[in-house]
C-alpha cells in the first residue's frame, strides 16, 4: 500500500535525518520542514479543489493548518513568497523531514515551534527558546508584495476565504503560488468565476431572503471588497433563483 | 435443525459476480435496531442490507440466533446537480432506526443530500379466491362466472418488502454527516457541515433550521459541524461536535435558532503536545450520548473521551486508542489518513466503549475495570466460534512474537463503523466489504460468533 511503502522509506530516512539533526540544532532545519509542510498543504488544497465537490471539513482543517504556518512564519519574519515550483515538487527527503514537525514542541532541540498565534507564550520552556528563534532567524529577501505591508495587513491577508484560494487555483496557473496570498483584486470576482460553481458549498454570502444584500463585513481592504462583495451577492441571487 | 426450511425470497437484484468485490460494496454505516433483532448496513453503492436474528430454537437453548439476510434494497441512487455541475454520491452516510411500534420496521437512511424514510414490512399471507381474477391474476370474463365466493387469506412464502415512505430533500447545501431520531418519535434532525435542520416525519417539504454556523463571509470559516445527536430522553436537548474539538449542547426551548449553546464542552489544550497537527487531531469525528443520557462520548483522531454533562471544562475519562500514531502524524497527514472519521459506540449498560483503528483492529475499553483490549477483525480470525485473540502493537524496539510493529500496520484496513447490540454482548464491526459480528459468552474472551459475508457473496 502507498502508506506502507512510504513508511518503510520514512524509517530509513528518519534515522538518517535524526542522526544528522542531532548535531545540527539550528532553526533553519525547522524552517525547512515547516516549509515542506506548507507546500504539502497547498498541494492538498489544490488537489481537493480538483475533485467534484471537496470535503469541506478536510478543506477547512488544511486551510487552518496553512494559516497557522503562515502566522508563525510571519512572527519569525521568515515569510516569503512560495516559489512557484515548490507546489509541484515533492521530493521524498523534504517530505520525510517534516516528520520532525510532528514531535511535540519541547522535544525539538534548538527549534521553537511556538503556537505562534500571536498572543504571547504560555509555557516557560517554550518562551525561553522563542527569543532565540527570533534573533537567529535568517532574513530572507522580501520579494512579495505581501511583505511590504504592515503587520496588520499581514494578519488581515491571512484570512483569505477558502473560496479565494480555490478560485485562484482554478483560474490561475498553479505555479503562481505567490498570488495566492496577495490581496484580492478584481480578477477574483469575475462573473465567470462565480458562476462556475466549483466550490458549490462554499460560496460567499448566500442570499437567503433579505440579509444577502447587505455589504460584506469590511475587511482590511474594505472599499474594494465591499463593492465586489455586493456584486457577488447580486450574482448569487441570480444564480440561486 | 428440523424447522421449516427458510424459504424467504431474497431480492435477487443485489446478487453480483462473486469473483471480485467492487468499490460499491464498501460498507459505510452499521446500525442495530432498538431491540437488536435487526442489523442494517449501508454501503457506498447506496444499498441497504438488513440482517435479522434467527429466533432461538427451543431445542438448542444455548445456541445463539444467527443473523441472516432479511431484506436488501437500493436506498439512494447517484444524482447530478445540474446547477452546480456536481455529482451527488449515493453512498449511505448514516442509518437510524425508528423505535418499533408494530409489526413493521422503519428506518432513516441518508446520503450527502437527501434523507429517506423506509418502511420494511413482511407479507406472509395473500388473498386467494378472487371472483374476477383467476389464480394467475388474469381477468375473467364476467359472463363466465356462475358462483360467487369470498376471497380468503392463505399463507404464502414470506416476502419482505421495503418501500420508501418519505423523501426529505433539498434542505442541505452541504454534506449531511448525521441524522438523529428524537425521543418524541415525531421529529428528527439532520446535520451537515454548517447547518442542522429539524424535521417532522410527516412533512417532507419543510424543515426548521435550528443551528447555522455559516459565517456571513466564508472568509471567516474556520470550523464545521462534524456530528450531532439528540438526547435519548429529553426531546428538547441535542449536542453537536465541531472540527475544533468542541461540543455544544443546545436546548430547543431557549430559542428557535440554537446558535447560542446552553453548554460548551472543551478541554484545554496541552501546550506540551502542541504541533501543527494539533487542531486536526482534535477534530471530533463522532459524538454519542450514553444510554443513560448522563454522559457523552467523543472520538477524535487519537482518543476517545467521556464527558459528564454536568462538567464542561474537561472530560471525565480519556482513552488512548492508538497513541503510537502520534509520532507518525506527518505521514498520516500526507496520505490523508489523518482525516479518517472513526465512530464510537457504547454497550447497552454504558460500561464498555468501543471504537475502531487501523489494520482491522478495534478497541474496547471497560470503564469500570479500566482494562482495554485490541481485537482484529479478519476473515482468518473469524471462523465460527473461534476465539478472538487480543492483539498488541509494539512501539519500542523489541517486538514479541505476537506483536505487530507500528510500521507494519496496514492503513488501508480501517474499522470506521461499529455497532453494539442494545442489550446483549453482540457487536457488529464493518470492515471494508465485510461485516463481522462477534458475541461474547459468559467467558471473558470474545468469541467469533458469526461472520457475515459481504453483500456480494450471497
Amino acid at each position: 500500500m502507498f502508506a506502507r511503502g512510504l513508511k518503510r522509506k520514512c524509517v530509513g530516512h528518519e534515522e538518517d535525518v535524526e542522526g544528522a539533526l542531532a548535531g545540527l540544532k539550528t532553526v533553519s532545519s525547522y524552517s525547512l520542514q515547516r516549509q515542506s509542510l506548507l507546500d504539502m498543504s497547498l498541494v492538498k488544497l489544490q488537489l481537493c479543489h480538483m475533485l467534484v465537490e471537496p470535503n469541506l471539513c478536510r478543506s477547512v482543517l488544511i486551510a487552518n493548518t496553512v494559516r497557522q504556518i503562515q502566522e508563525e512564519m510571519t512572527q519569525d519574519g521568515t515569510w516569503r513568497a512560495v516559489a512557484p515550483q515548490a507546489a509541484g515538487r515533492a521530493p521524498l527527503d523534504r517530505l520525510v523531514s517534516t516528520e520532525i514537525l510532528c514531535r511535540a514542541a519541547w522535544e525539538q532541540e534548538g527549534a521553537c515551534p511556538a503556537p505562534g498565534l500571536g498572543d504571547g507564550h504560555t509555557q516557560g520552556p517554550v518562551s525561553d527558546l522563542c527569543p532565540v528563534t527570533s534573533a537567529q532567524a535568517p532574513r530572507h529577501p522580501q520579494s512579495s508584495v505581501w511583505e511590504m505591508d504592515g503587520p496588520r495587513e499581514n494578519r488581515g491577508s491571512f484570512h483569505k476565504s477558502l473560496d479565494q484560494i480555490f478560485e485562484t487555483l482554478e483560474t490561475k496557473n498553479p505555479s503562481c503560488m505567490e498570488e495566492l496570498f496577495s490581496d484580492v483584486d478584481s480578477p477574483y470576482y469575475d462573473l465567470d468565476t462565480v458562476l462556475t460553481g466549483m466550490m458549490g458549498g462554499a460560496r460567499p454570502g448566500p442570499c437567503e431572503g433579505l440579509e444577502g444584500l447587505a455589504p460584506a463585513t469590511p475587511g482590511p481592504s474594505a472599499s474594494c471588497k465591499s463593492d465586489l462583495g455586493e456584486l457577488d451577492h447580486v450574482v448569487e441571487i441570480l444564480v440561486e433563483t | 435443525m428440523e424447522e421449516d426450511i427458510d424459504t424467504r425470497k431474497i431480492n435477487n437484484s443485489f446478487l453480483r459476480d462473486h469473483s471480485y468485490a467492487t468499490e460499491a460494496d464498501i460498507i459505510s454505516t452499521v446500525e442495530f435496531n432498538h431491540t437488536g433483532e435487526l442489523l442494517a448496513t449501508g454501503d457506498k453503492g447506496g444499498r441497504v442490507v438488513i440482517f435479522q436474528r434467527e429466533q432461538e430454537s427451543k431445542n438448542q437453548v444455548h445456541r445463539r440466533g444467527e443473523y441472516n439476510v432479511y431484506s436488501t434494497f437500493q436506498s439512494h441512487e447517484p444524482e447530478f446537480d445540474y446547477l452546480k455541475s456536481l455529482e451527488i454520491e449515493e453512498k449511505i452516510n448514516k442509518i437510524r432506526w425508528l423505535p418499533q411500534q408494530n409489526a413493521t420496521y422503519f428506518l432513516l437512511s441518508t446520503n450527502d443530500k437527501t434523507v429517506k424514510l423506509w418502511k420494511v414490512s413482511e407479507r406472509d399471507k395473500r388473498p386467494e379466491g378472487y371472483n374476477l381474477k383467476d389464480e394467475e391474476g388474469r381477468l375473467r370474463d364476467p359472463a363466465t362466472i356462475t358462483t360467487l365466493r369470498v376471497p380468503v387469506l392463505r399463507p404464502m412464502d414470506l416476502m419482505v418488502e421495503a418501500t420508501p415512505r418519505r423523501v426529505f430533500a433539498n434542505a442541505h447545501t452541504y454534506h449531511i454527516n448525521s441524522i438523529s431520531v428524537n425521543s418524541d418519535y415525531e421529529t428528527y434532525m439532520s446535520a451537515d457541515d454548517l447547518r442542522i435542520n429539524l424535521w417532522n416525519f410527516e412533512i417532507t417539504n419543510q424543515s426548521f433550521n435550528i443551528v447555522d454556523i455559516k459565517p456571513a463571509n466564508m472568509e471567516e470559516l474556520t470550523e464545521v459541524i462534524t456530528a450531532a445527536e439528540f438526547h435519548p430522553h429529553h426531546c428538547n436537548t441535542f449536542v453537536y461536535s465541531s472540527s475544533k474539538g468542541t461540543i455544544r449542547l443546545c436546548d430547543m426551548r431557549a430559542s428557535a435558532l440554537c446558535d447560542r449553546h446552553t453548554k460548551f464542552f472543551e478541554e484545554p489544550e496541552d501546550p506540551s503536545n502542541r504541533s501543527f497537527f494539533s487542531e486536526i487531531i482534535s477534530s471530533i469525528s463522532d459524538v454519542k450520548f450514553s444510554h443513560s443520557g448522563r454522559y457523552i462520548m467523543t472520538r477524535d483522531y487519537l482518543t476517545v473521551k467521556v464527558w459528564d454533562l454536568n462538567m464542561e471544562n474537561r472530560p471525565i475519562e480519556t482513552y488512548q486508542v492508538h497513541d503510537y500514531l502520534r509520532s507518525k502524524l506527518c505521514s498520516l497527514y500526507e496520505n490523508d489518513c489523518i482525516f479518517d472519521k472513526f465512530e464510537c459506540v457504547w454497550n447497552g449498560s454504558d460500561s464498555v466503549i468501543m471504537t475502531g483503528s487501523y489494520n482491522n483492529f478495534f478497541r474496547m475499553f471497560d470503564r469500570n475495570t479500566k482494562r482495554d483490549v485490541t481485537l482484529e477483525a479478519s476473515r482468518e480470525n473469524s471462523k465460527p466460534r473461534a476465539i478472538l485473540k487480543p492483539r498488541k502493537v509494539c512501539v519500542g524496539g523489541k517486538r514479541r512474537k505476537d506483536e505487530i510493529s507500528v510500521d507494519s500496520l496496514d492503513f488501508s484496513k480501517k474499522i470506521l463503523h461499529t455497532a453494539w447490540h442494545p442489550s446483549e454482548n453482540i457487536i457488529a464491526v464493518a470492515g471494508v466489504q465485510i461485516t463481522y459480528i462477534y458475541s461474547r459468552t459468559r467467558l471473558t474472551r470474545w468469541t467469533s460468533y458469526y461472520l457475515i459475508i459481504s453483500h456480494t457473496e450471497y
